[in-house]
């Protein structure tokens, strides 16, 4: 989807530039909710902020950046809800069809398969760039208690989401307080 | 009632799904199966139809949830909105300081290694994804574990093997795609199960 992005807004459109749009990349993952999104309505803020309507209402200049992310959030989302909602009424009418079931059949294992598949490559990237260094085993443990809380205590996600960022702002602190102790030491025992 | 707990729960997904497409599968995964709105059968359905059809996973799936719940566009429409909703607030606070964080937010090392972290929780929670799905309902007799196993491999063919040739990268990459797989799959259980 990234790469679709860049073509029609950077290269094309020029609404913003390559810096904002890997700017815009980090903010629109680190934002929750999905990245297509959040990256629709980065876009359409600077571009309602950057190219303001020749007129002289302060008010809709004002508003105008909301109306341009409505835009482009309104452009990232319908046509995949359009195409969604036809099938979906369609799916329920056919779906105890024997043929259509048969092909279910098939499928439902494959969809398992494709869930499951890309954990590797994930696994590899979420400890770049130091490869199982500064703790990447623990936190890879870290990831199968997560797995098993869910999968067999019926944990919500929500829940692993949140202990995860709790986790990682206290081991950070502590991390931090450390080293400005050892600064402080250091500092304190070779005096001028 | 079923309005707000739909508005609710969408909410409540899009606020805490981070990381991707199948990272938020696992959270409208949880809420699905905990309020019943349909059976392990058809979400991984869902998730089939979601992955053959063009647009972000994360919306296909809230389109098709909202509509099968409520048995009503507005039901769709609904889902679908709340769960872009946390995201829009937050993505319009960050836009409007994004002027004064640009280049420092991304150095912060309490940003940066709560992202490091999720990254690894992400992964617990797809593989929970997957884990959950590996039911009776799903892997119905031995013809099921082989077309996991076939799709599994192919899916993970282009990291295992770094042929010379490019043009056998390609088809290896042909391959291995997502889509061509699902029909393949679907074609398979057509003439097995039919």
């Amino acid at each position: 989807m990234l790469p679709l992005i860049q073509r029609e807004v950077v290269d094309y459109r020029h609404w913003i530039g390559e810096t904002e749009f890997l700017n815009m990349i980090a903010l629109a993952q680190a934002a929750p909710g999905l990245i297509a999104v959040n990256s629709a309505i980065f876009i359409g803020y600077q571009v309602g902020a950057k190219h303001l309507p020749p007129t002289k209402g302060r008010v809709l200049s004002r508003m105008y950046p909301y109306l341009t992310v409505c835009a482009a959030v309104l452009g990232a989302v319908l046509p995949s809800f359009v195409i969604i909602l036809a099938i979906a009424m369609v799916f329920q009418q056919y779906s105890s069809l024997p043929s259509v079931e048969a092909v279910m059949k098939g499928v439902r294992p494959a969809v398992v398969a494709l869930i499951a598949a890309p954990l590797l490559r994930m696994a590899m990237k979420a400890n770049n760039p130091k490869p199982f260094r500064d703790g990447g085993i623990l936190l890879l443990s870290w990831s199968l208690v997560a797995a098993l809380l869910i999968w067999l205590a019926g944990v919500s996600p929500v829940y692993i989401i949140v202990a995860t960022i709790v986790l990682a702002l206290a081991v950070t602190f502590i991390g931090e307080r450390q080293r400005t102790m050892k600064a402080n030491d250091t500092s304190g025992a070779n005096p001028k | 009632m079923l309005y707000l707990q739909l508005f609710l729960s969408f909410f409540k997904i899009g606020l805490f799904g981070f990381g991707g497409g199948l990272a938020i599968l696992s959270l409208i995964q949880h809420e699905v199966l905990t309020y019943g709105w349909m059976t392990e059968q058809e979400f991984v359905d869902i998730v089939a139809i979601s992955q053959v059809t063009p647009g972000p996973i994360g919306i296909n799936c809230a389109t098709y949830v909202g509509y099968t719940a409520t048995q009503s566009v507005w039901g769709s429409a609904l889902a679908t909105g709340a769960m872009i909703l946390p995201g829009l607030i937050i993505m319009l606070v960050v836009c409007k300081i994004y002027l004064v964080l640009s280049t420092r937010f991304a150095e912060n090392v309490y940003f940066q290694n709560t992202l490091r972290y999720l990254r690894f929780a992400v992964l617990g929670l797809i593989a929970a994804a997957a884990l959950l799905l590996i039911t009776p309902a799903t892997f119905i007799d031995n013809w099921s574990i082989i077309l996991f196993a076939a799709v599994f491999v192919l899916t993970i063919l282009p990291q295992l093997v770094h042929s010379k040739q490019p043009a056998a990268n390609k088809f290896i990459t042909t391959i291995s795609h997502p889509i061509l797989l699902i029909i393949l799959a679907g074609l398979a259980g057509y003439f097995i199960y039919h």
